[in-house]
């Protein structure tokens, strides 16, 4: 990547706000996000981490508010102007969702190996033979053996669907990744893996990353930044150490203080 | 020597909203300047407030009022001035990669890397190849007496010292122009703190401006080219 690239925003978002009839989902949100950048989103249940994760990826339009993305050629483009075959395109190559529940993410009825193999397939790629290697390059960054390959997902323990919809996801070489409690509903172990898994990749592929947690350790471990929501508020952000270290509002000092401690 | 670091009129306060929004004072009207090649300790008793200046200049903690200036390290823009008290949080992360280093007094271990990957963490940031790191890794592993058995074994289970000493190893491993010291020695023995003293040392001999928090007194004695005193800044609101 060229210092170039570094220097622009990769996507920059400007008050957005959504309703549900007349309650607000989030309201008024407006930040940028550079390229090799991690931010979380942290705030409890029904803050509109969620709903503000699902406006950015294009899968629920904002009532009002631009969302731009610096396509590949350089050029910044409002999603929402986007047609549906460039807004499918950008999904499927330069973009990556992973899902809490790994089953929403997967095609539980395929084969691992197809799994990852079929974004492959949508990006133009035709080879029998690159595929399955491809495939199963991927399969072993993620730890999973190669002779689950031709296993179905429905057979994998919780925490290898897991790292099976990370493979799914970065396979295509994603710039953009988006994810929604990745570590959510694993026991302790499991997650310690992924996060470590999760934190390598990023770093290594210079992801930018969109996060929405509702741990703090996790924001901690993956995050450059915080963002920390409140009834549809963006309510505190800054540099994630200093957000958590030395928090500023009432809200986010009594998220920081109800952390047990171990 | 050219002046790598200058606090300017530098204050900080908590408030507590939990304790119905109590305003903690912590220092004000902080002044004062770190050169090229220089040590400077800062002195006074627990609840001085000495961690949270050091915590400011990393921009661990926010600074309210005032002004951090640092003078950037290696990177596409050497030699510039920038206030680390309005820094985007971009670039407070770029400085903390090329210009400035925080040896702390506990290591926050990650789950799976080993304790040299962990030290080397910070040169490869710094652009070098994994195996330069790990080589330079295991150098100061060495030295610092953590047994060899360890190096590839994630520090979760070592004892607190040799966490400290992973620590230490990470936080000397690159070079950063400015280097802030969280009480390096404490719980060290005396041999391990000999070679604390000696690292500091090499460092002053490359020109690193420190800023330091040492209670041990023989170290400090040893290290130190200035000691300031932080009871002097009073936050206003306190005196």
């Amino acid at each position: 990547m060229t210092s170039r690239d570094r220097n622009e925003p990769l996507l920059q978002v400007r008050n957005v706000t959504r309703y549900y009839g007349e309650r607000i989902g989030c309201s008024n949100v407006s930040f940028d996000l550079w390229p090799g950048e991690v931010l979380a989103i942290v705030g409890e249940s029904g803050s509109g981490k969620t709903t503000l994760l699902n406006c950015l990826s294009t899968r629920l339009a904002p009532t009002t508010g631009a969302i731009e993305y610096r396509m590949r050629d350089g050029a910044m483009r409002n999603l929402y102007q986007l047609g549906e075959a460039e807004r499918r395109l950008l999904m499927r190559t330069d973009w990556g969702f992973v899902h809490q529940n790994a089953a929403d993410g997967l095609r539980m009825n395929v084969s691992a190996g197809a799994n990852v193999g079929e974004r492959l397939m949508a990006v133009g790629e035709r080879h029998y033979g690159n595929i399955r290697t491809s495939a199963n390059d991927w399969l072993g960054r993620v730890e999973i053996a190669g002779d689950r390959i031709d296993d179905d997902p429905r057979s994998f323990s919780g925490g290898m669907r897991q790292r099976l919809q990370i493979a799914r996801n970065l396979v295509t070489h994603p710039r953009l990744v988006f994810m929604d409690e990745p570590t959510g509903g694993l026991d302790v172990s499991v997650q310690a893996r992924l996060l470590d898994l999760l934190r390598r990749l990023v770093a290594d592929l210079g992801l930018s990353v969109v996060i929405v947690t509702h741990d703090l350790a996790v924001a901690r471990l993956l995050s450059h930044r915080l963002m920390v929501m409140r009834q549809g508020d963006v309510i505190e952000t800054g540099l994630t150490d200093q957000v958590l270290d030395d928090p500023r509002e009432p809200y986010t000092q009594l998220l920081v203080s109800s952390i047990l401690q171990v | 020597m050219p002046v790598r670091l200058y606090l300017n009129n530098v204050g900080k306060s908590f408030t507590m909203h939990l304790q119905g929004g109590a305003v903690i004072p912590v220092v004000g009207n902080v002044e004062f300047s770190v050169n090229a090649g220089e040590c400077v300790v800062l002195g006074g008793p627990s609840g001085a407030g000495k961690s949270s200046i050091l915590k400011m200049i990393y921009g661990n903690y926010r600074c309210d009022e005032g002004q951090i200036l640092v003078t950037t390290g290696a990177g596409e823009a050497g030699g510039e001035i920038v206030n680390i008290a309005g820094a985007e949080p971009r670039r407070i992360l770029q400085l903390r990669q090329d210009t400035i280093g925080y040896v702390s007094q506990f290591l926050r271990t990650i789950p799976r890397v080993s304790a040299e990957d962990v030290v080397a963490e910070p040169l490869v940031a710094q652009g070098a190849n994994e195996a330069e790191g790990r080589e330079k890794a295991r150098e100061l592993l060495s030295r610092l007496n953590v047994p060899e058995r360890l190096w590839t074994l994630p520090p979760a289970t070592f004892s607190g010292g040799e966490q400290q000493r992973v620590n230490i190893a990470r936080g000397f491993i690159a070079h950063y122009p400015i280097l802030l010291l969280d009480e390096p020695t404490a719980s060290l023995d005396a041999a391990n703190r000999a070679v604390v003293v000696r690292l500091v040392e090499e460092k002053k001999a490359e020109g690193v401006a420190m800023v330091g928090i040492l209670h041990d007194q023989d170290v400090r004695n040893e290290i130190a080219d200035r000691i300031i005193d932080v009871t002097s800044f009073h936050a206003e609101d306190a005196a």
